[in-house]
């Protein structure tokens, strides 16, 4: 049996089974006796735990089993190519997707595991883990789409789930920011709606390698060129870049904390930076193109200065970590748009170790709300005391994001900044080394002001957090710490340079899957 | 919200029957005509919302039947994940159409297609129901 | 050429409407016209002059169809259209319960 429609199939039965499950326990309630009609299972109040939880343990193990099986192409329904032309939809598996499922899967993973305890305070748990669900769903699908209208809906499923999460806890703020993030979304999706509309009337096609096929034939024309800048403008304002960034300092910390790792851990690489990167390089062949290129460089620079100079002044502890996630997202933009082979393993590995410690540092603020109900850093103080784990291990994550050697986040680092200056941009280099030292300061302030000096006085009783919430910050953590062995050149074969291949194959993309 | 006069009522009475049919028929000849489950789903669930607008919101929105909607849409969407399900463990293909075609043209045909049809149709309109009863709920809100 | 300009106007107006008006609703209706301005583009790209609906029927089987594929888009992008309506409709609703009222002037708990 193949695997690759699982990693959709999976998430999206179980979102759609829950809410059936929870019927018969609702009829209960009311009327003291089970819905007769309803006859799947027992409830009891851990099933939507058990559930989800099985659910993302079997996708964080499948994901892991296709690591290294080289390309796949899969056609849904049995479509075969019509004349060589490609009629149905097809699922896509190469180095990138497995690169990116490895991590959509293992943070989805650990932040169900998060969300046991912490889910407890809030009422509707069946709901929770449905859009949960759901939203994993539509990012394994983005990044398996080998189809561009499919990979559109696949990323309004993951869009639509992240705004109903942000307005999960219906607080007057969080409604506030929803309706901010999804305003801003909704745009979003009509820009790239209508490149993929001027696009399909460009190339009469929807699979992402049959386009790729026709613009290699045609070369890069006007079209190609102004579609590129719609997209550009639609992705960027998925993944925050900097003019586009304003919705993610507001709807970020506004989630459950488990949903804020999730969305800046995750969703906004796999439905912003992945997706940019796919169409640009390996769709639309607009790698060796200059003019787009230094568009992403620039954008990459501004939204990693703004990022960090903005992040320098929170006192909210969420906060900063969404102005921190906007100037990372800006280091790997800037690295993808430097076009060499360097360049995009520093920024694909970037993205891997932005996506565990920023989820790790959002889980940690998490526990910090669990235990205090406080996000205010001036008010912390010597939490390190009461919450051993918590400390340690936001310590960790913020040493890793600040590029203290041998921590993850620094081997990535460093190789951006060589990357820049052996494309020359050393400017650009410069400016990202000072941002990395500006990064260092700002996340030396959350754990001076947090976690070191005095115990407050009003925490003098705080405990720390549950168990399972400790043992998905604990993975973490270890992953930050050990991430860096991905470099050593056997495993480096194994996960890196497949997704550096798919990148540095550009247009060739199109070839691979048609079979020419 | 108060229900409308009795005029109203009694023809909407009689015609949502009506449109139910209609809306049925639209489902099942989706292979066939134009249509389908999506237009059709919509057919029905205008029919629900026809009665519980002249009937008045108060009577139809409460907290049972927004329940039952939700599992309504949940059990579509299943049908149609089961179906597709289907195909991958029989055929090793998602969304296989496994039975067979039958002859152009007859309601009997097409493979899976008017099972598919069926489970969005139930999706669907369950779904609108949803929403109408929702949002009306939230009208009669009071502000906090 | 003139119909593709006029929806692609459409969809100016829907984002003019988006980043001016001042009222949650009236954004809400700039950004439905902005998808439906998408989709209306899309069902020309599809459109063959003569051409009858692509459905095959008896006697009907050589005719020229117009492409059905848009159709088929615009159909799926209905319904996404309609999920994220609903949605921010829903959202709109409950911020005017919290806050009284639907300028956004004056919803404004988030700064920095």
């Amino acid at each position: 049996m193949n695997l690759i429609p699982l990693f959709i199939a999976l998430p999206l039965g179980a979102a759609f089974l829950l809410p059936i499950l929870r019927y018969r326990n609702f009829d209960k309630q009311k009327t003291g006796q089970a819905n007769p009609a309803v006859i799947l299972g027992k409830w009891s109040k851990r099933t939507p735990d058990i559930v989800a939880n099985l659910i993302n343990l079997t996708l964080l193990v499948l994901s892991l089993m296709v690591i290294n099986r080289g390309m796949l192409v899969y056609k849904m329904g049995g479509w075969e190519p019509f004349k060589g032309i490609p009629i149905g939809i097809y699922l896509v598996l190469d180095g990138l997707s497995v690169l990116m499922l490895l991590i959509i899967n293992s943070i989805g993973f650990l932040a169900a595991l998060y969300s046991v305890n912490y889910m407890e305070k809030y009422t509707d748990k069946t709901r929770y883990y449905t859009l949960f669900l759901l939203l994993i769903a539509g990012m394994n699908g983005v990044v398996l789409s080998g189809d561009m209208f499919n990979l559109f809906v696949f990323l309004e499923v993951a869009a639509i789930a992240s705004y109903a999460l942000v307005a999960f806890g219906t607080e007057a703020e969080e409604l506030e920011a929803a309706f901010k993030y999804q305003v801003m979304g909704t745009v979003a999706s009509g820009f790239i709606l209508l490149g993929i509309a001027l696009l399909y009337s460009f190339s009469g096609t929807l699979n992402m390698a049959d386009i790729a096929r026709i613009i290699n034939q045609q070369g890069i024309q006007g079209t190609v060129l102004f579609v590129g800048a719609l997209f550009i403008m639609g992705f960027g304002l998925k993944a925050a870049i900097m003019p586009f960034h304003a919705w993610l300092p507001d709807a970020h910390p506004s989630a459950p904390a488990p949903v804020s790792a999730m969305l800046s851990g995750v969703l906004i690489k796999a439905i912003g930076v992945y997706a940019l990167v796919r169409i640009l390089f390996n769709v639309l062949g607009l790698g060796e193109t200059k003019s787009i290129l230094y568009i992403l460089m620039v954008l990459g620079i501004i939204s990693m200065v703004a990022g960090a100079l903005l992040a320098l002044g929170q006192r909210d502890f969420k906060r900063l970590l969404a102005y921190s996630s906007i100037s990372q997202i800006g280091y790997i933009v800037f690295a993808f748009g430097l076009g060499t082979p360097l360049g995009f393993l520093g920024g694909l590995f970037h993205l891997l170790n932005h996506a565990t410690f920023k989820s790790l540092l959002f889980l940690n603020s998490g526990a910090i709300v669990y235990a205090t109900e406080n996000r205010d850093l001036e008010k912390m103080g010597g939490l390190l005391e009461r919450m051993p784990v918590t400390g340690t291990t936001a310590t960790i994550a913020s040493m890793s994001i600040a590029g203290v050697p041998p921590l993850s986040g620094f081997w990535s680092k460093l190789i951006i900044i060589m990357a820049a200056i052996q494309a020359e941009q050393f400017i650009f280099a410069l400016i990202a080394v000072l941002i990395s030292i500006i990064t260092l300061a700002y996340y030396l302030k959350v754990q001076r002001l947090a976690f070191f000096g005095k115990l407050g006085q009003a925490w003098k009783k705080t405990k720390e957090v549950p168990g399972l919430m400790c043992a998905s910050m604990i993975i973490l953590s270890l992953l930050c710490l050990g991430l860096g062995i991905l470099l050593l050149p056997g495993i480096k074969s194994m996960i890196l340079d497949p997704a550096v291949e798919v990148l540095k194959n550009g247009a060739q993309y199109a070839n691979l899957i048609l079979g020419e | 919200m108060k229900g409308m006069t009795l005029i109203v009522k009694t023809i909407a009475r009689l015609i949502s029957g009506l449109i139910f049919l209609y809306g049925i028929y639209i489902v099942l000849h989706g292979h066939l005509t134009p249509g389908g489950g999506f237009a059709g789903g919509i057919i029905i669930a205008g029919a629900f919302v026809l009665l519980i607008l002249s009937e008045g919101s108060k009577k139809a929105s409460s907290e049972i039947k927004k329940q039952r909607a939700s599992v309504g849409e949940s059990s579509g969407i299943f049908i149609f994940w089961l179906l597709a399900m289907l195909g991958l463990f029989t055929g090793s293909l998602f969304f296989l159409n496994l039975l067979p075609k039958g002859k152009a043209y007859h309601l009997f045909s097409a493979g899976i297609i008017p099972l598919c049809n069926i489970g969005i149709g139930l999706e669907v309109g369950a779904a609108l129901f949803a929403i109408f009863i929702t949002l009306a709920v939230l009208k009669t809100g009071e502000k906090k | 050429m003139i119909y593709y300009l006029l929806s692609m106007l459409l969809f100016l107006i829907g984002l003019y409407g988006v980043l001016v008006k001042r009222n949650l609703i009236k954004i809400i209706i700039g950004l439905v016209l902005m998808e439906y301005a998408t989709f209306l583009f899309l069902a020309l790209v599809g459109y063959k002059k003569g051409g009858t609906a692509p459905i095959i029927t008896k006697g009907f089987e050589k005719a020229v169809f117009v492409d059905p594929l848009p159709q088929a888009l615009v159909l799926t992008a209905i319904v996404i259209g309609l999920a994220t309506t609903a949605l921010l409709v829903s959202i709109a609703v409950r911020i005017y319960q919290r806050y009284g009222t639907f300028d956004i002037r004056e919803i404004r708990r988030l700064k920095g």
